[in-house]
This record gives structure tokens, sequence and C-alpha cells, in this order.
């Protein structure tokens, strides 16, 4: 391949705003494209609209076919006509979050000082609040004072706890799925295997592998194998996988395999197919760097002081990521200021991933708690 | 309570707990099981009613049905809320299943300004005859499971609630004695009738 850089290489919904977004990190992006869709109708009030915030390899493309793997939209058991969050009642808004590769500036856009060429590596440290401020822009310039609801799995649901602590009045009712109000120490931890097996790479070039016309396509599978064993428990893969073998009787050469490995190299395969090393870098690092009571003096409940948003928390029982005494931390917090908080646990034994998977307790509770702020709120 | 007003499916002891409750108010319903409570206060008197249940299932059906039912734990979770933070406190048909009752109760009075409690009178003639006569813990409707599978670790009578009150400077603004379907009993003038024939005990009671 020749020098041209790999911007990315579909055409997604966006907007660009040419007065940029000033960063956490001190830097100042001067030109902030936001991507986005829209499922659903904006009422006259402009009162019903829902943001649904993506997880770290999500993506706008919530409840639609996805353009670039072919696939369903990755909360489609969610969002959708009839569904929990329901499309015939509410406008939903999903954005590609800031720093991702799916059109929202990031790594893969073109370079503030030399357009012609991307990021990369330069792109500057993005918080998980830059990616909430984005979102609010893009709100803003939808004519959207108050969002009904502000709601999102994992990262996203960081992206719903900064939601509520930074626009409290926008928000009228938040659901932070199997999230946490910091990262811990062991997410930290694998999520630095990740960038390690990245950077390890001979095609990373130090991050410009893109100007070498390649990818570092071991490392970012590697990275998104060790992940992909964060999202699932023991459980789910002992049922699924056991002890397995891949087309073999016994392992009696050195090619045989376990079916659990022949799948998460599957998962790695694909992943990278679908994303940008320097995006994983980069939101993997936003992550890391999220810890919403930091900035209230260790105080998490302080970050929320007298909000009236309706909140609903969810964690899923076999969830050893984000696990349930997280989410309690936070209901905690959240009875520190009086707040108007639904919690519950969901039995399940997917894991961290039960958030996307089919889990019809959670759906029920999800559209039983939205129905009853839609009362609230006069919808 | 008027049959008109009250929903088919709400308990009794449950109605008589909202006509305690003043419209508007702030309230939190501990041990609130599926909301009947706080879906009636919300909907016939406009209250800020919110719930906090132990059983998960529970909190599930009520969060289902729209209701804010947290899930959390009287004798731990209490503490998280500041002072003053609600009008009304409500522990219906709880207090007996608590860790620590006196700590859940001032805990209560921290954090609400009323505390409503309903409890299964353990002094009623009932089971005291069947404890004079037979020398076994008694079994009736109210108290149906075997001593050492019941979830009831704290029975009081009602006159042992009245001395808690005295001794932790509750003023008992309103109490009654009620029959198991919570229709109120006619003992209100007398502690000790109450206490003989009353199967549960329902107080109201603010700081004095």
């Amino acid at each position: 391949m020749d020098q041209s850089p790999n911007f990315a290489e579909t055409d997604h919904q966006a907007v660009t705003f040419a007065d940029g977004l000033a960063l956490d990190c001190g830097r100042r992006l001067e030109k902030l494209t936001v991507a986005y869709r829209t499922y659903g109708t904006l009422n006259a009030a402009r009162s019903n609209a829902v943001l649904i915030c993506h997880a770290l390899t999500g993506d706008q493309y919530v409840a639609e076919e996805n353009p670039v793997t072919g696939k369903p939209g990755w909360w489609d058991r969610v969002v959708g006509p009839a569904k929990p969050v329901d499309t015939e009642r509410f406008f939903v808004i999903c954005t590609n979050v800031l720093g991702g590769c799916m059109g929202t500036t990031g790594p893969r856009s073109p370079h503030d000082e030399t357009p012609a060429l991307p990021w990369g590596t330069d792109f500057p440290a993005v918080t998980i609040n830059d990616m909430v401020r984005a979102q609010k822009i893009l709100i803003d310039h939808l004519g959207i004072e108050r969002l009904f609801a502000v709601v999102g799995g994992s990262m996203g649901g960081m992206q719903v706890l900064a939601w509520a602590a930074m626009y409290p009045g926008s928000v009228f009712a938040a659901v932070p799925i199997a999230a946490a109000a910091y990262h811990s120490a062991q997410n930290i931890a694998f999520h630095e295997i990740g960038r390690q097996a990245i950077a390890a790479d001979p095609f990373f070039y130090a991050g410009r592998y893109w100007s070498e016309g390649v990818k570092p396509e071991r490392g970012l599978a590697v990275a998104r194998m060790t992940a992909h064993i964060t999202y699932v428990s023991e459980a789910a893969l002992t049922r699924k996988f056991g002890r397995k073998l891949q087309d073999a009787a016994e392992l009696s050469s050195l090619g045989d395999r376990f079916e659990v490995e022949s799948y998460l190299q599957y998962q790695g395969s694909s992943f990278v197919r679908r994303f940008d090393a320097n995006s994983y870098l980069t939101i993997t690092r936003a992550m890391d760097l999220f810890d919403l009571a930091a900035g209230h003096n260790g105080v998490l409940a302080k970050a929320f002081s007298g909000t009236r948003t309706r909140f609903l928390l969810v964690s899923f029982s076999s969830d050893w990521l984000f696990p349930t005494a997280q989410t309690r931390a936070i209901a905690r917090a959240l009875n520190q200021v009086a707040a108007n908080v639904s919690f519950v646990e969901i039995i399940s034994d997917k894991g961290h991933d039960a958030f996307l998977l089919d889990e019809p307790d959670f759906h029920r509770v999800l559209a039983g708690f939205l129905s009853g702020c839609a009362e609230h709120a006069g919808l | 309570m008027d049959q008109l007003t009250r929903p088919r499916s709400m308990r009794v002891d449950l109605a008589l707990i909202a006509s305690m409750i003043a419209p508007g108010s702030r309230v939190l319903d501990i041990g609130c099981s599926d909301g009947a409570l706080i879906d009636y206060l919300f909907r016939m008197q406009k209250c800020d009613a919110r719930g906090l249940e132990l059983d998960m299932a529970a909190v599930t059906q009520a969060v289902t049905h729209g209701l804010p039912v947290m899930q959390g734990d009287a004798d731990t979770d209490l503490v998280t809320y500041p002072d003053g933070a609600f009008d009304y406190v409500v522990l219906s048909r709880t207090l007996q299943a608590v860790e620590k009752p006196r700590e859940v109760l001032q805990q209560m009075l921290r954090i609400g300004t009323h505390a409503i409690v309903s409890f299964p009178n353990f002094g009623h003639w009932r089971l005291r005859l069947q404890l004079l006569m037979n020398g076994r813990m008694p079994m009736t409707k109210t108290w149906h499971r075997m001593w050492f599978e019941t979830p009831n670790i704290h029975p009081c009578t009602i006159r042992d609630f009245f001395a808690l009150c005295e001794t932790d400077g509750y003023r008992v603004e309103e109490w009654l004695a009620a029959d198991d379907e919570g229709a109120r009993a006619p003992w209100r003038r007398s502690r000790s009738l109450a206490n003989l024939f009353g199967e549960q005990g329902l107080f109201l009671l603010r700081k004095a």
C-alpha cells in the first residue's frame, strides 16, 4: 500500500462542529465530528429523547445492521419497536464515542495540524467526561434541552454516570448497567495486557502502522482475546465449551486445540477487521482514567449532590469485571444524597456480557423503569 | 380506609399505614416487598415514595412495575441515607426479622421525621396459651415456621415495644392493635388488652 492514510472506509452519518472541544488533558481539538444514529421520532416538546451510550468496542449502530460487519445492531434486543427502549415511543440517539473509529473524531481522523494524515498516536488522551461533552454538543445541536433518559452498559454506564454528574438538569432518568464509578486496578491491569500486546506487534510501528499500509492485527487480536475472557464467566465458558476438543478425539499434535481456544481466536480475528488499534489504546485509557469521585474530593456522593435524576442501577451476579459490589457502592452514594434509586442485581451466569444478551428479567426491569419514569415525566 | 380508594390487592394493614401518611410526603418503605404500598402512596396520595427490599425477586418485580425500589438490607443500608431525608419511614411486619431491631429503629428516626412500625404481637393470648399448654414454641397463622427455620429472630410483644420506645425516647403519636387481616381491633384504650388480643401492633413514632 502507498502512503495514503487509512481514514475510516465507511461513510457514517455525522455532524462537524467548527468550535472543536477542550479536553480534560488541557489540549484542544480544533474540529469535532460526532457520528451518530437516531431511531424513532422526536416529539413536539422534544421531551422523549433517550441517549444510548456504547461500550468500549461498540458503536452507534445500536438497532440496525452494522454497515462494517453486516451484523445486527449490538443492542437490538433492547432498542427497537416494542422493545424495552421502545423506538415507537422514544427518540433514541446513539453516538460513536470520542476517540472511536466509526466516524467520530478519533485517532483515525485527520490531524488538526496535518489534515492529510491521521492523528494516530498523536491523538490526545481523552476521558469519559470528554466523551460526554462531545455527546452534549450533539444533543444541544439537535435542540434537546433535557434527555428523558441516558442508558448504557459497561463503559456506556460510566458515561451515564458522568452525564448525571455533569449535566444533572439535562438527565431525567439515568440507567448505568454493569458499570462502576471508577475503573479498578484489576481492570486497568487487563487493559494493560491488551495495550502491551498491541505495542509488541511488529506491525504496530509505534502507532504509525497506517503509514506502512499494515495493521497490528496479531496484537489487537490478543488484546481482544484477553478482554473477552473478562466479559464472560467461568460458568458460561464451562457450559459452552467445557474441555471439548476442536475436531479431534485427543490432543495428539501441537495443532490440536480445545474448542475454547478456537472460539477465542475467532473472537480476536473478527474484531481486528472492524476496530482500529489506536482507538483501542485511546478508549481503554479513557476507561482507566475514569474515577468519578476523584473530582469531588474522593466522595462519590458529592458528584450527585442535589440530583433530581431518577436512577436505575443494574448489575449481573456473575459479572466479575464490574461486580455487583461496585454497583452497590454507587447505590449507597446516591442514598447519601437521598436520590431516587432503583437497584437490581440480575441473576445470570453469563458474566459481564449479560447486558448484551438475552436476559428477560433485565429487559423487563428496564422496560418497567422507563415506563414508570415516563409517567413521572408526563410523557 | 374507604374500600373505594384502596386497591383490591393491597393488604388491609398497608391501608392502615397509608392512612397515617400525609399526602405529598417523602416516604421510604423498608421491606416493601412488591411495592404495593409505595404504588398506592404515589397514585392516591401523590407521595414521593421509595422502597428498600432484601429479596431480589420482589425487587425485580417492583422495578418491573416502574416502582423506585432498591435491593438492600435494613440492617446495613439505612446508615447510608442522610438525616431527615424522609417524612415517614415505614417498616411493616419486618422489625422481628432484622438483625438489630433497636439500631434499625434508631436509623429510621434519624433519616425520617416519623417512623411507622408494624409487627406481629408475640403477646397474643393464643401464643401464650400454646406455650403454657404444650411447652413448645407456638405455631399460628402468623407464626407458622418452626423455630429453627423462622426468619423472625426478634419477636416482641406490644408492651415490649412500648418499653423500648420509652427507653429510647420515642414519642408514640398513634398506635393500634389489629387482627391478622389488619382490621383495627378495639383494644386501643388498654395496652394490656391490646397485648393479649391484638395479633399485630402498629405504631406511629417520632423523636420525643
